[in-house]
């Protein structure tokens, strides 16, 4: 049941974030900025309850995130898919988005990534455990593809512990 | 199902997200609060319906507070209202304890007159959930101490 709270709020704060800016790529920024600075929060949360140890590569990176995480705050399972030969990217695939239950786009606003404060939240915790990471859509069920698809790309290892920055 | 840990940061970054925007001022503030407000108030339209889907007709208005105070409260905030009061005559007193928006602050005054801009979306919340069950309300809250007693006057 709480799960519908969570989705009707973010579909209000979409909302309003859309009467706020005009275009709809200040609404993706905008949601990706809250979502990295919800990431670098959640973060904290997950270890602490997670008793998840250090990820030694990118590929138990992508486990933890897809079986726990995915699954301790949305209940779902996406599955890891389209590796790159060099390990650096994969595809976490979303049968179904508990963010977009009820939600239809209307026509102008063709280039709303609705479920954008994902790939923020992705992008802030995994900054917070030393990782520097690319995260977005490629396919989205909002925009009438069969699943939604985020891509997720290692960029580098974050060597220097600066305090984090809130955007 | 999502965890109560993701919404209250969502709410967080909300409040942040609409102060941030604004200026500072008394209108500004008014202007902020009613923005949470409302986005409370389509969400609490929209879980009521949710709700209320299966269960029967509600009584009478008492009732209907009793529902807020128990199931509906439980849902949102994984505990019930501890206290209801009435005046039988349109004025609801709901008093939470440990509300659960602000138990993440400190206690101590210090953070009081910070507190309503996290109670405007509950307020909301209330009130669409009420509006949407036939009732016309105007809700407010007022913290006495952190973490909060609240009240909210329906």
């Amino acid at each position: 049941m709480s799960s519908e709270l969570f989705t009707l709020t973010y579909g209000a704060l979409v909302t309003q974030l859309c009467k706020d800016y005009e275009n709809d790529e200040d609404v993706n920024k905008q949601l990706d900025k809250m979502g990295y600075n919800i990431g670098v929060r959640l973060i904290e949360d997950f270890l602490a309850r997670s008793n998840v140890g250090r990820c030694h590569d990118f590929r138990e990176t992508a486990d933890v995130i897809a079986k726990v995480a995915f699954k301790m705050y949305l209940g779902i399972t996406p599955s890891i898919t389209n590796w790159s030969p060099a390990g650096d990217e994969f595809s976490l695939i979303l049968e179904n988005n508990p963010l977009v239950d009820f939600v239809e786009l209307p026509d102008n606003h063709s280039s709303l990534i609705y479920s954008n404060l994902l790939c923020g939240v992705l992008r802030g915790a995994l900054e917070m455990v030393q990782m520097a990471v690319e995260a977005r859509f490629v396919q989205d069920t909002l925009k009438g593809d069969g699943v939604t698809e985020i891509r997720m790309r290692f960029i580098r290892r974050i060597e220097d512990n600066l305090p984090a920055g809130e955007e | 199902m999502a965890d109560e840990a993701l919404f209250l940061l969502l709410h967080n970054e909300m409040v942040s997200g609409v102060y941030k925007s604004a200026e500072q001022g008394e209108v500004e503030n008014g202007r902020c609060i009613t923005k949470l407000e409302n986005m409370g108030f389509r969400v609490g339209q929209g879980l009521i319906e949710r709700f209320t889907k299966d269960t029967a007709r509600f009584k009478d208005e008492l009732d209907i507070m009793k529902f807020i105070c128990k199931d509906f409260w439980t849902t949102v905030f994984k505990k019930q209202i501890d206290n209801l009061r009435t005046n039988h005559q349109g004025i609801y007193v709901l008093q939470d304890n440990k509300f659960r928006l602000l138990t993440q602050m400190s206690a101590g005054k210090q953070y009081l007159e910070h507190a309503s801009k996290y109670l405007a979306f509950t307020c909301g919340l209330i009130r669409g959930g009420l509006s949407n069950l036939g009732i016309k309300s105007i809700v407010t809250a007022e913290v006495s101490s952190m973490p909060a007693f609240l009240e909210y006057n329906g």
